[in-house]
């Protein structure tokens, strides 16, 4: 579905992000990026929807090229690929739902969206995806007022009202804490099967990665140097994108077991809970 | 911090080096000159018989305006209403010129480098320019009258205001831009999904402490003809009516307190 | 369940069937409704005060164009030795007043902290600072103009104490909130008072001090262009008289090179600014 050949960026102070990227993505893929800091994770991720612009090389999103698209085709392209962020990215002054709803900027006028006129249709799928992340009850809440792990979630719902047929996310867990980040993880998982969507997820903690993609790729100093499933990505694989380092001592992936006895904990709000356990089946 | 070895061989510390301490002393030296310099063109141009009189002059002055002339108020009502009026209305057509240019002006939100040394260049001549030299040029324009206190408040308002908001937008969190951009949205949109939101507490705060500069200019404004309180303090001048000109004087000094204590609170409650 | 839960739960049913409004503002709507008709009479009632003699307007019509036609062609020239002298003069007064308004600043500004300063100190201080606050520099150059003669004198002294103001409040402000601890440490090696203004709060004020009078100079230098309009010395006067003239030519060509020392100033104060951080 998404094809990348031969991408590659270079900055204009000369610094070289990626080189010669050659990467295909069938639908419905789950695949995890991992690499350390400065490997061109995220240039990747944003060269595909064109935050950044790559410098050569060719995208391809079901058959349309997008490197050379502009304006109107290329907002086009962007609703098709929803994108989530580390920092949640959510615009702390508009309301839930106003940031939600922002995912259907795209495919409604200027005038339409500032006097926030929504379609009836966008705001009922609106509202059906803040159920589905367990937040129907924060549509008038301020989205400063919300916990990181709830910020993530209304940014998953805005992502996916732009009714994308590719996610890409951008270190989801690396603001929150273990147990979250097993949350979102798991989450952004489900939604995926149950859309059908393919995924390209930035992500640190290989451990996280190894649980809950598909598919890896390693990349180290812009060009891929590992390409597989989960299980063969062993402590030598790692030396060779992380480098030098005592892998064996890497704490093992919680078991399942655990993450929902420690989910069922009285101190945690109701609305991170329930889908989690509503849906533990589905993986 | 050098630390040296005196000729009896004992470690010395001084603050700076030989050098930078000669070049201090020289900037000094030449600091003081051209200070002395100006003052002594200043004093050329003085009639020192008139300063040796100032004392005299000034409790003349101050007896003169002692006790005011209360029942004078009256007359001032209308022409502080419409001082107001000019400070208000000015301030509102200055912000609604500042915001489209300070936009254009903001590095982060201008369509090309080519309009945005343009907005710079309305922003800058806009600032330098005081409110009583535009309000001179409005006056030999429209000629006398609240009108052109209006403008001449609203011109000197859009550098202020353009300035100060510029420079908010261009600290914005650049990834809620980011993250509307990246859902399709146009242009348009992203500036009023991801910057506007995050601007708007300083565009407020902003406003309303111009508004309250504003009033204090446009207590002035009248000398030049540009209506408001400042007619009456012309006239009364002219007129060496200096009991007047202490109503007057007590009139805008609570005015402005009474103004500014509003914009601190104002602004208090936005942040 | 209280009003506001049954609110949130009726926008919620709401925006399930797809009806969704934005919150509004203020959530009172009688007293959203009651600003807004405040706001319309107010603007009304303004609006109607300001009476344009719009056969006044059209004749002046002419006059704005060739001003605007005088930008592009300014006069620097036919008025030359006025303009020189003039700016000579703002610049001087400019320059003497921004000196002496900060070294005045320095006292008053820690006689207005009150940190530092014991209360009948501090409220001498904070009075200096309001009535100069207040009022506005040609108001002040009114004053000293009648006391000082007509010329550059008044308008130095007017410079001077519109700048103890600006300066004495923000370095009072500053020093109220300087780091304590600092000040405690010098105090406790013994200095006197004298010494630990020294030690402990000229560091950490000084660099903010030299910003700032860097930008009262811009300032000072903007409003000199203006004081002269009331006798005070300086290019105001050459501006006003040219203005009453009609020479918009020389107008432009004086605005064009007050602009021109503002950018400057602004220019080389950020330098400033940098380099002494």
């Amino acid at each position: 579905m998404l094809t990348l050949s031969g991408v590659g960026k270079r900055y204009p102070t000369g610094d070289r992000a990626l080189s010669d990227i050659e990467l295909s993505l069938p639908k419905g893929q789950v695949m995890a990026l991992i690499g350390p800091s400065g490997a061109g994770k995220s240039t990747l991720i944003r060269c595909v929807n064109r935050l950044v612009e790559p410098t050569q090389g060719s995208i391809r999103l079901e058959g349309t090229e997008l490197t050379n698209l502009s304006g109107q085709k290329l907002r086009h392209a962007r609703r098709s690929m929803g994108m989530i962020f580390q920092e949640y990215a959510l615009v702390d002054r508009l309301t839930v739902m106003e940031n939600v709803l922002s995912g259907q900027l795209g495919y409604v006028g200027f005038w339409r969206s500032f006097l926030r006129r929504y379609p009836q249709e966008a705001v009922v799928e609106a509202f059906r995806l803040l159920e589905r992340v367990g937040l129907p009850h924060a549509i008038d809440k301020r989205a400063d007022a919300l916990s990181g792990g709830q910020r993530q979630r209304v940014g998953i719902a805005r992502a996916l009202l732009q009714s994308p047929k590719l996610l890409l996310v951008d270190e989801p867990t690396a603001s929150l804490d273990p147990k979250t980040s097993r949350q979102i993880m798991r989450l952004i998982r489900e939604l995926c099967a149950e859309r059908d969507l393919a995924a390209i997820i930035n992500i640190h903690d290989v451990a996280l990665a190894q649980q809950f993609a598909d598919r890896i790729v390693g990349l180290r100093a812009g060009k891929i140097v590992f390409d597989g499933l989960p299980s063969e990505l062993d402590s030598e694989m790692l030396t060779t994108i992380y480098g030098e380092e005592e892998w064996d001592t890497t704490p093992e992936p919680m078991d399942e077991d655990e993450s929902v006895a420690a989910t069922s904990n009285s101190s945690v709000q109701p609305g991170d809970v329930l889908p989690i356990l509503s849906a533990g089946g589905a993986r | 911090m050098p630390v040296s070895t005196s000729s009896q061989g004992l470690p010395v510390w001084r603050r700076r080096t030989t050098r930078a301490q000669w070049l201090q002393y020289v900037a000094w030296l030449a600091g003081i000159s051209l200070f002395l310099l100006c003052w002594k063109t200043i004093s050329d141009n003085t009639m020192w018989v008139f300063v040796e009189d100032a004392g005299r002059q000034g409790s003349d002055l101050i007896s003169r305006m002692m006790p005011p002339r209360w029942e004078y108020a009256n007359v001032l009502w209308k022409p502080m209403w419409d001082t107001l009026n000019i400070a208000t209305l000015g301030t509102l057509i200055g912000i609604m010129m500042a915001f489209p240019v300070a936009f254009l002006a903001a590095r982060n939100t201008t369509p090309h480098p080519l309009v945005r040394s343009v907005a710079l260049m309305v922003i800058v001549a806009s600032r330098s320019i005081n409110s009583l030299i535009w309000a001179m040029l409005l006056v030999t324009i429209l000629g006398p009258g609240v009108l052109a206190g209006i403008i001449a408040i609203a011109l000197r308002s859009i550098g202020f205001v353009g300035k100060l908001l510029y420079e908010a937008i261009e600290e914005i969190h650049p990834t809620p831009v980011e993250a509307i951009s990246a859902t399709g949205a146009s242009r348009m949109q992203v500036m009023n999904y991801g910057v506007l939101p995050q601007v708007m507490p300083a565009f407020a705060g902003i406003s309303v402490y111009r508004w309250d500069i504003n009033i204090r200019e446009s207590t002035v404004l009248g000398l030049v003809g540009a209506g408001g309180i400042g007619l009456q303090l012309n006239a009364s001048i002219n007129s060496l009516a200096w009991d007047q000109v202490s109503v007057i004087f007590l009139m805008i000094f609570v005015t402005v307190l009474v103004s500014e204590w509003i914009s601190a609170r104002v602004r208090h409650a936005i942040i | 369940m209280n009003a506001a839960d049954s609110l949130a739960e009726r926008r919620q049913q709401a925006a399930k069937q797809g009806q969704w409004r934005r919150l509004p503002l203020i959530q009172d709507s009688r007293l959203r409704w009651g600003i807004v008709i405040a706001t319309v009479v107010y603007l009304i009632l303004a609006l109607s005060t300001v009476d344009v003699n719009w056969a006044r307007v059209a004749e002046g019509a002419g006059r704005a164009v060739n001003f605007l036609g005088a930008f592009m062609q300014p006069d620097f020239v036919s008025r030359q030795k006025d303009i020189v002298d003039g700016l000579l003069e703002s610049l001087t007064m400019t320059l003497t007043s921004t000196v002496i308004g900060v070294l005045l600043a320095i006292p008053v500004g820690l006689g207005a902290a009150r940190n530092i300063s014991p209360l009948p100190i501090y409220f001498v201080c904070r009075s200096i600072i309001a009535v100069s606050r207040t009022f506005q520099e040609i108001i002040i150059a009114i004053l000293f103009v009648v006391m000082f003669g007509f010329g550059p004198l008044a308008g130095m002294i007017t410079l001077a104490f519109a700048t103890i103001g600006f300066m004495a409040k923000l370095l009072a402000e500053d020093i109220e909130d300087l780091d304590w601890r600092q000040v405690e440490a010098v105090r406790a090696t013994g200095a006197s008072w004298l010494q630990t203004i020294n030690q402990a709060v000229q560091p950490q004020v000084m660099p903010r001090l030299i910003g700032l009078s860097v930008y009262r100079l811009d300032i000072n230098f903007r409003e000199s262009a203006v004081i002269g309009i009331v006798g005070a010395g300086g290019i105001g006067a050459t501006l006003n008289t040219s203005i009453s003239r009609y020479e918009y030519d020389t107008s432009a060509a004086i605005l064009l090179i007050i602009i021109a020392i503002v950018l400057l100033c602004e220019y080389s104060s950020s330098h400033v600014r940098r380099w002494t951080q």
